[in-house]
């Protein structure tokens, strides 16, 4: 049961396996159960400056997931940051839930874009760096999740080979390299951004402290990249 | 006379001087006109140079952070190159942009069919919400433009073509306007159809309705008609043939009612030539519309049982 001293407490990184949990009906799960949860959690926790109050601040920053598919851990860290009540969780999926198995903007609070179909997430924040650029407004950032794998979609390399010389400095992309690609070289994801313009680091995605240090390292007049490596999805 | 699409830069240009929240998305084609508006605005005018998924994604972005985003190509590379993008990113997003193709079914015959998009209307029917404007004048394109720009967040689709008709209408964004009123039959000629639809039934007791806007699809106006000139209807589309014609079937569900959807024929030609040849080979001319036009309201004046 879910109480109102439940949904007003907050929550840290030990609680996402149990919020998690009461999605899957799996209690026991590991950060190694989903390649997406350190990197959010360090975004959420410690990065972006957004919260439930702000979710339609113009000047607030804006993080696009991308990666749509296995959502658990983005709604465990919405749910632990106040954005979506706890108690939405264990309707995962179901008809009447605004939780679906891939996220809709439209229903879930503090989702910035639907996705779903990938490849779609790197344009839209490009667009998004532009609108914010247009405005007047140099401080919001704009951060997107993908996959390794959706790099193989070839939108994002429209998205990636303009905003290097369009110098979108606000623009944040991170890669979730879970080696899951069937067709890549190894190390060719930060180097394909480099030889865009970008700014790229590769780092542990499981490490929090590196997470922190690539998120917040200077990148003047270049977006930047940070490729966050998990453990291979078929190892 | 100059054409739908030299206004396009002109109108749009005023649009970015008055209104903050215009921006204009380019894929390179349709860049030169904007030049002084670029020099003037550089960050609401973008070209993100030949990507057209990127063009789409790009302007829901834009769209996201609270602009009004103009995105013009050609229809082939705007409406079906990028269609999930169409389909996603300002439907399912819940966003919207204008949309303003050129180009057309055959504006460039000589091109050939990888620059003619003569499905991007029936495309565009596949997804809820957009309002498709289909101007037949120059005059008549900038008009619905600024109603394409003013309309809030929606979709807006806007079809220019070099072809068009030889005079102005007073369009209003919505609504068929009756041309000519007849007894026997009630035509709908779509923006640049109408000089040769006009042609086609001067010998004809029907009625004419010029439409510009097709999404929403007049329904009213279209029942209106019926009540005097009857339920014999053809539809006369610059695009697809029979693009509208679940949408007028639809308009006259509790009637009975015969439908007759001319337009572009999905066979490819393999030719190339002028608009004029791919005009009268599609049946479009003055001559090709008289005659079947007149075949399916005769067939309407058989007897049961004779035909």
């Amino acid at each position: 049961m879910t109480t109102a001293a439940e949904q007003s407490r907050t929550h840290g990184y030990d609680d996402l396996p149990r919020l998690m949990g009461m999605m899957t009906g799996d209690e026991k799960h590991g950060p190694a159960a989903t390649s997406t949860l350190d990197v959010l959690w360090v975004l959420y926790d410690r990065v972006l400056r957004v919260t439930p109050e702000r979710r339609a601040d113009p000047a607030r920053d804006r993080f696009l997931l991308s990666k749509g598919h296995g959502p658990m851990a983005y709604y465990a860290v919405l749910a632990a940051k106040g954005f979506v009540p706890v108690d939405w969780l264990p309707g995962f999926g179901s008809y009447d839930s605004p939780l679906g198995h891939h996220p809709d903007r439209v229903l879930v609070p503090g989702a910035e874009i639907g996705s779903g179909s990938l490849g779609h997430g790197l344009p839209i924040a490009v667009g998004t760096a532009l609108g914010l650029r247009a405005q007047g407004r140099p401080d919001p950032a704009v951060w997107v999740l993908i996959g390794d794998a959706e790099l193989d979609e070839g939108s994002n390399h429209e998205a990636i080979a303009f905003a290097g010389p369009a110098g979108l400095d606000r623009l944040h992309t991170v890669v979730i390299d879970n080696s899951s690609a069937s067709h890549a070289l190894p190390g060719g994801i930060a180097a394909r951004f480099e030889a865009a313009g970008w700014s790229a680091v590769t780092v542990d995605g499981r490490d929090h402290e590196a997470l922190y240090a690539a998120f917040t390292a200077p990148h003047p007049g270049r977006p930047h990249a940070v490729v966050a490596r998990v453990e291979p999805k078929n190892a | 006379m100059d054409t739908m699409r030299d206004r396009l830069a002109p109108v749009v240009s005023r649009l970015l001087d008055e209104d903050p929240r215009v921006a204009v998305v380019l894929a390179e084609i349709g860049r030169d006109g904007f030049r002084e508006a670029e020099r003037r605005h550089p960050d609401r005018v973008i070209n993100v140079g030949i990507r057209e998924q990127l063009l789409v994604g790009a302007a829901a972005g834009l769209a996201l952070t609270g602009l009004r985003p103009v995105v013009h190509t050609f229809a082939s590379f705007l409406v079906e190159r990028p269609f999930e993008q169409v389909k996603l990113d300002f439907g399912h997003q819940d966003t919207g942009a204008v949309l303003v193709s050129a180009a057309a079914s055959f504006d460039w015959p000589a091109g050939g069919f990888t620059h003619m998009a003569p499905g991007d209307v029936a495309l565009l029917d596949t997804l809820d919400g957009w309002t498709v404007h289909v101007p037949g004048h120059p005059d008549e394109a900038e008009t619905l433009l600024r109603q394409a720009v003013a309309a809030g967040d929606d979709k807006v689709y806007v079809r220019l073509s070099v072809q068009s008709n030889g005079q102005r209408r007073a369009v209003d964004g919505q609504h068929f306007l009756p041309v000519r009123e007849g007894r026997s039959g009630v035509v709908v000629a779509v923006g640049p159809m109408l000089d040769a639809v006009l042609a086609a039934t001067a010998d004809l007791d029907v009625t004419v309705l010029y439409a510009t806007t097709v999404r929403p699809f007049d329904a009213a106006g279209l029942r209106r008609a019926t009540r005097a000139a009857g339920t014999d209807v053809v539809l006369v589309e610059p695009y697809l043939a029979g693009t509208s014609t679940a949408a007028a079937s639809e308009a006259l569900a509790d009637v009975p009612h015969r439908v007759l959807g001319l337009g572009v024929g999905r066979r490819e030609l393999r030719r190339y030539g002028t608009i004029e040849e791919h005009t009268a080979a599609h049946g479009l001319d003055a001559r090709g519309l008289q005659e079947r036009i007149s075949r399916f309201l005769d067939a309407g004046r058989t007897e049961p049982g004779q035909g």
